[in-house]
């Protein structure tokens, strides 16, 4: 065991509870670290102090409209599927205030929101990198930027876990964003049963890692490795052919299937709040009850708030129908045109919490099936 | 508002528990600021001081449930520019409405020594059966912050900002893990109006459905994932039939679920 500087491209073996040393280097340099523990009956994302914060030995079994936690007792900490919380709610905050203004004798004085959070981001799986890769084209690559999206995406370290759980609500094969992770993070970790290999996937990487012990990888883990992403692989719960998918939904706005789905569907926005690529947000202004001072607050929204296609003279999408058809044919169509990919990752986030289970692979499968 | 005066604002209490005008009264940080931006004109529960109208606001609670209750709503609405319901009673006649599905007389009888003295409308009525409303401010009891809203608003001269999406927004701001998903708890939230900050989730149980349904509710659709969730459909339709029971997205539900 050495503890040097590991370069880029290297892959490297440390002990499990060097993981610790790591973290405590993050901690170090001002990162707040946040990533997967047990809240709630679920494994979500919060801010953690140490490793044992993480969900050691704990997994969890999902399927349309149903997750439970589940004890696994194997001692692994990355053995578990993702869960309610995505990285979208430290990237983009659910509710973030984005200026104050103060009455001041005859002028406003305003003020900006300054916050500058630093996170590391601990267990970032393939389908989630590609969420936030789908997110910066949104945010950093149009015509305009968001700053508050933006100091925190420049600021975070992300260690991301290639990804050996995959779940019944999963099909990240078949959007080409995992199980293995590709790019986009600071170090990679495969969890095997001694020890994590890691890729140093940065400079900043590696030099985190500056007190750890680690070696380098031999063939034994290299090929430990690739046989559990072959085998995860294998394991998707979930498929959706996506070849000319764009072309058939739209080609389809009349399909008796959107009736269909309308009858079953909430309109609760559960799918596109969970959904780690979903954007939408509305802002507030909060006064005060002299007007004297207000809040510009900006907050998730969704396709599925009534509010939401409210205009002049009514409402755009009246009913679920509409609005389900809006949503489905944004994520897995028109999407593309706007942003040069499909809005989906197939994380299954918007199957597994959808309270009555409806399937979004399911439902494109039927329109294409059908097709009039 | 009109300037040169104070707005006045009166509140009046009809069929209720009286815990939506206490909400006005818990406004502790803020009520010495609403104290100075309004008159108090008429607020029998905090105050011996009770003028007569017009008023520029009248806040409502409760239900309608006598003929005395009709002439005096309609005596309150004569007098008031804006008038606002406040509260699951005065929207939707409240949990007493569960009556409306029963014959009231049998009640009486059962209930009372000398039913003679009972004098009842057949039916726990909303406000908005009897006259227009100009606002109506869901919840059981309705919310502090939105009663704020509304009164900053009413001032300011800008519309109320109150949500017209479901709980799970709330939930889902807060970080909450969805109840029924993790845990397979029988939620209304979903067809639920938010309001509460998503308060029972938050405390690991199902929603109540206090602010009764949102716009384009699918109470159908929910109750049946009830029954998968082990409901039977007697359950199903006491859930829909509680403090909001007798909205009609709630109503025709627990109609629905009581029949099957």
């Amino acid at each position: 065991m050495t503890n040097s500087i590991p370069m880029p491209g290297k892959h490297i073996v440390i002990a499990k509870d060097a993981l610790q040393t790591l973290f405590s280097t993050l901690q170090a340099a001002n990162y707040t670290l946040v990533g997967p523990t047990v809240r709630e009956e679920a494994i979500v994302y919060e801010e953690i102090g140490q490793m044992d914060d993480l969900p050691v030995g704990w997994t969890d079994e999902q399927g349309p409209g149903t997750y439970r936690l589940e004890e696994a007792g194997d001692g692994r900490y990355f053995n578990y599927v993702v869960g309610p919380h995505s990285w979208k709610k430290f990237l983009y905050p659910p509710k973030l205030t984005l200026f104050s203004a103060q009455q001041n004798g005859d002028g406003v004085e305003f003020t900006a929101n300054k916050e500058s959070p630093q996170y590391a981001f601990i267990g970032v799986r393939g389908c989630e990198l590609a969420a936030i890769a789908i997110q910066d084209r949104i945010f950093l690559e149009g015509q305009v930027t968001d700053p508050h999206y933006k100091k925190r995406r420049e600021r975070a370290f992300i260690l991301a876990v290639n990804c050996t759980q995959p779940g019944e609500t999963c099909f990240c094969v078949s959007m080409q964003t995992g199980p293995k992770v590709k790019n986009g993070f600071d170090l990679s970790l495969t969890e095997l049963d001694e020890s994590f290999l890691l890729e140093i996937g940065s400079e900043l990487g590696g030099e985190m890692l500056a007190d750890c012990d680690w070696r380098p990888a031999g063939s034994y883990e290299l090929n430990q490795s690739r046989q559990l992403m072959l085998d995860a692989e294998m394991r998707m719960g979930r498929s959706l052919d996506t070849a000319d998918l764009p072309e058939i939904l739209l080609d389809n706005l009349d399909h008796p299937r959107w009736d269909e789905v309308a009858e079953r569907c909430l309109s609760c926005m559960n799918c596109t709040l969970v959904c780690p690529t979903c954007f939408c947000s509305d802002v507030q202004d909060v006064s005060d009850l002299t007007g004297g001072k207000t809040e510009r607050v900006r907050v998730w929204d969704s396709c599925f708030n009534p509010d939401f296609s409210h205009v002049h003279g009514g409402n755009l999408r009246p009913n679920i129908r509409a609005r389900y058809r809006q949503w489905l044919t944004h994520k897995l169509a028109s999407w593309e045109a706007q942003f040069g990919t499909l809005g989906c990752v197939g994380c299954g986030r918007c199957i597994t919490w959808c309270p009555v289970g409806i399937d979004l692979t399911e439902e494109a499968a039927a329109i294409r099936g059908g097709q009039s | 508002m009109s300037p040169g005066h104070k707005p006045r604002l009166a509140v009046f209490k009809f069929a209720s528990c009286d815990g939506c005008q206490l909400s006005l009264l818990d406004c502790e940080d803020e009520l010495l600021a609403i104290a100075g931006a309004v008159e108090i004109a008429y607020f029998a529960e905090a105050s011996r001081r009770m003028l007569e109208g017009p008023y520029d606001v009248t806040l409502v609670e409760g239900s309608v449930t006598t003929d005395e209750e009709i002439e005096k709503i309609k005596e309150a609405r004569r007098e008031s520019r804006f008038l606002v319901s406040i509260g699951a009673c005065a929207i939707s006649g409240g949990i007493q409405a569960l009556r409306n599905w029963t014959d009231v007389n049998e009640y009486i009888h059962t209930v009372y020594a000398t039913p003679k003295y009972i004098d009842t409308l057949a039916k726990s009525h909303p406000i908005s059966d009897y006259v227009p409303v100009d606002f109506e401010l869901r919840g059981c009891p309705i919310s502090k912050s939105q009663l704020l809203e509304l009164v900053t608003s009413l001032l300011i001269g800008r519309k109320p900002r109150v949500p017209e999406y479901s709980v799970c927004m709330e939930c889902k701001w807060r970080g909450t893990v969805c109840v029924m998903v993790a845990q397979g708890i029988p939620c209304l939230g979903p067809a639920t109006q938010a309001g509460c900050n998503a308060l029972c989730p938050a405390y690991n149980r199902g929603c109540y459905g206090c602010f009764g349904p949102v716009e384009t509710p699918n109470p159908l659709s929910l109750g049946e994932h009830f029954v998968e969730l082990g409901q039977s459909r007697a359950e199903v339709s006491r859930a829909f039939r509680s403090f909001n029971g007798y909205l009609p997205a709630f109503r025709e539900a627990s109609e629905q679920f009581e029949d099957s």
